[in-house]
């Protein structure tokens, strides 16, 4: 039996190091070197996880939407394999933002868990991309499984402003903004310098987490060719 | 017969009047998914205490989920009937737009969810004893309004489940976070009409659903020859 082209050794993944070690610094300040906030005390802290977490969650969606729409007309692979990888970070990133969210939500709030508009928006953009997952996982065949990645994508994208306008209506209590507002961030410097390195951090841990799938990705696609061209 | 092709609505119709005239022929599906809405119908009615919640309070909640999980299984149908003696080989040969495909299903299926509904809002009136009397015309007008985007985006993922394994099981997963922006509103704007409310108090909700099947059904239509393959 003649082994496949074996894809070269890699070394170690430098960016994700270095992700790892700046999400650590961000969270060392965010941690011990940031006051509590006044009013809510520490449990305000998790604000520097929630909220990189969600933009990160948003910007890992957008972008497989957009990598599906591009997809449909290049047949690039690496559309494919981008979309697929953004959309696994994404959960996981989501996954984060409905977690932390809870826990701070019972001593501020009073309950974990409340049907407000984002809340219940973050939710089901959970649900859309878990289905996308699921719908990738079903799909054998690669051209067919993209194919229908890249519609469930787009449609999700679509979705998530019409899901925004019906649960706004229905009612919110998420606090408002306390960054990105018109009248500039109502945050002392101390703690928006902590904020905005937690949202460098989480985004450059996005791109290393993306990047080291998309990887797997490839050789998971080489393989089966190998093997099919063996067969 | 002339044997020119028919352009893109003629195309949609004679697909919609076959598989109207299969559904007619048979009545399978539609006598399931009606037992199915009188059986939901019932249930819920003893999942709750209806000393302690009124049934006029109830019932909006209950129409709009026995519709949609009905309607799921009509559009499951929709392509499962596709599936036999390669028809949808078949349909996929036919000198038609592929956006014809689409809308003649959906066209199919809207007749079939609405002729659903159709039994199943009376039936909620008479179990639930609900004057749905002086509502009955903003409600009709209301149920095509949803129905038309619930078939829209039911359509386009039934044609894509079809031919996954886990098709039945797939298709809820996908299309219920779709159903929230409709079901939402609907439910919001039957409970306004139960009450005996103007209209005009529901503008908002139904501005949603009136951009929500405009937005998806042009979408679904045009990612629909997509989650085709030859």
């Amino acid at each position: 039996m003649t082994a496949p082209a074996a894809a070269p050794r890699r070394g170690p993944d430098l960016l994700m190091l270095s992700a790892v070690v700046v999400v650590a610094a961000a969270y060392a300040r965010a941690i011990w070197f940031t006051p509590p906030e006044m009013v809510q005390g520490y449990a305000q802290k998790i604000l520097y996880v929630h909220a990189p977490a969600a933009w990160v969650a948003f910007l890992a969606f957008g972008l497989t939407a957009l990598a599906g729409a591009f997809w449909l007309f290049l047949k690039d692979q690496r559309l494919d394999r981008f979309a697929e990888s953004s959309a696994e970070v994404g959960v996981v990133f989501t996954t984060a933002v409905l977690v932390t969210g809870p826990l701070w939500g019972k001593p501020i709030w009073g309950t974990w868990w409340t049907w407000d508009a984002r809340l219940t928006l973050t939710l089901f953009l959970w649900f859309v991309y878990v289905g996308y997952l699921v719908l990738r996982g079903v799909v054998p065949e690669r051209e067919q499984r993209a194919r229908y990645a890249a519609v469930v994508g787009i449609l999700g994208a679509l979705l998530i402003p019409f899901i925004h306008l019906s649960v706004y209506l229905f009612r919110t209590l998420h606090p408002l903004p306390v960054v990105a507002r018109t009248d500039g961030p109502q945050m002392p410097p101390v703690m928006l310098v902590t904020f905005f390195s937690c949202f460098f951090a989480f985004t450059l841990l996005y791109v290393a987490l993306v990047r080291a799938r998309m990887a797997l990705a490839a050789e998971r696609d080489a393989l089966d060719d190998a093997a099919l061209a063996e067969a | 017969m002339s044997a020119r092709t028919p352009g893109l609505l003629a195309a949609a119709w004679i697909v919609a009047r076959k598989d109207l005239a299969i559904e007619f022929r048979t009545r399978s599906a539609y006598l399931s998914a009606l037992v199915f809405s009188l059986l939901a119908i019932v249930i819920f009615y003893f999942a709750w205490d209806p000393t302690a919640i009124g049934s006029s309070d109830l019932a909006p909640g209950v129409l709009w989920v026995t519709f949609t999980f009905s309607g799921l299984l009509g559009l499951h149908r929709s392509f499962g009937v596709e599936q036999q003696d390669g028809a949808m080989d078949a349909l996929l040969i036919a000198p038609v737009p592929r956006e014809s495909l689409f809308l003649g299903k959906a066209l199919a299926n809207l007749v079939f969810v609405l002729g659903v509904q159709a039994v199943a809002l009376p039936a909620v009136a008479l179990f639930y004893n609900l004057p749905i009397g002086p509502a009955l015309g903003p409600l009709a007008a209301l149920m095509v309004l949803a129905s038309v985007g619930l078939v829209a985006v039911g359509t386009m993922f039934a044609g894509m489940t079809a031919n996954t394994r886990l098709a039945e099981l797939l298709l809820p997963v996908l299309a219920l976070p779709f159903f929230v922006p409709i079901v939402l509103p609907a439910a919001k704007t039957t409970a306004l009409l139960l009450a005996g409310r103007p209209v005009s108090e529901a503008v908002a909700w139904l501005r949603i659903l009136l951009a929500f099947d405009l937005v998806f059904a042009y979408a679904c239509m045009l990612v629909f020859p997509f989650t085709l393959d030859d």
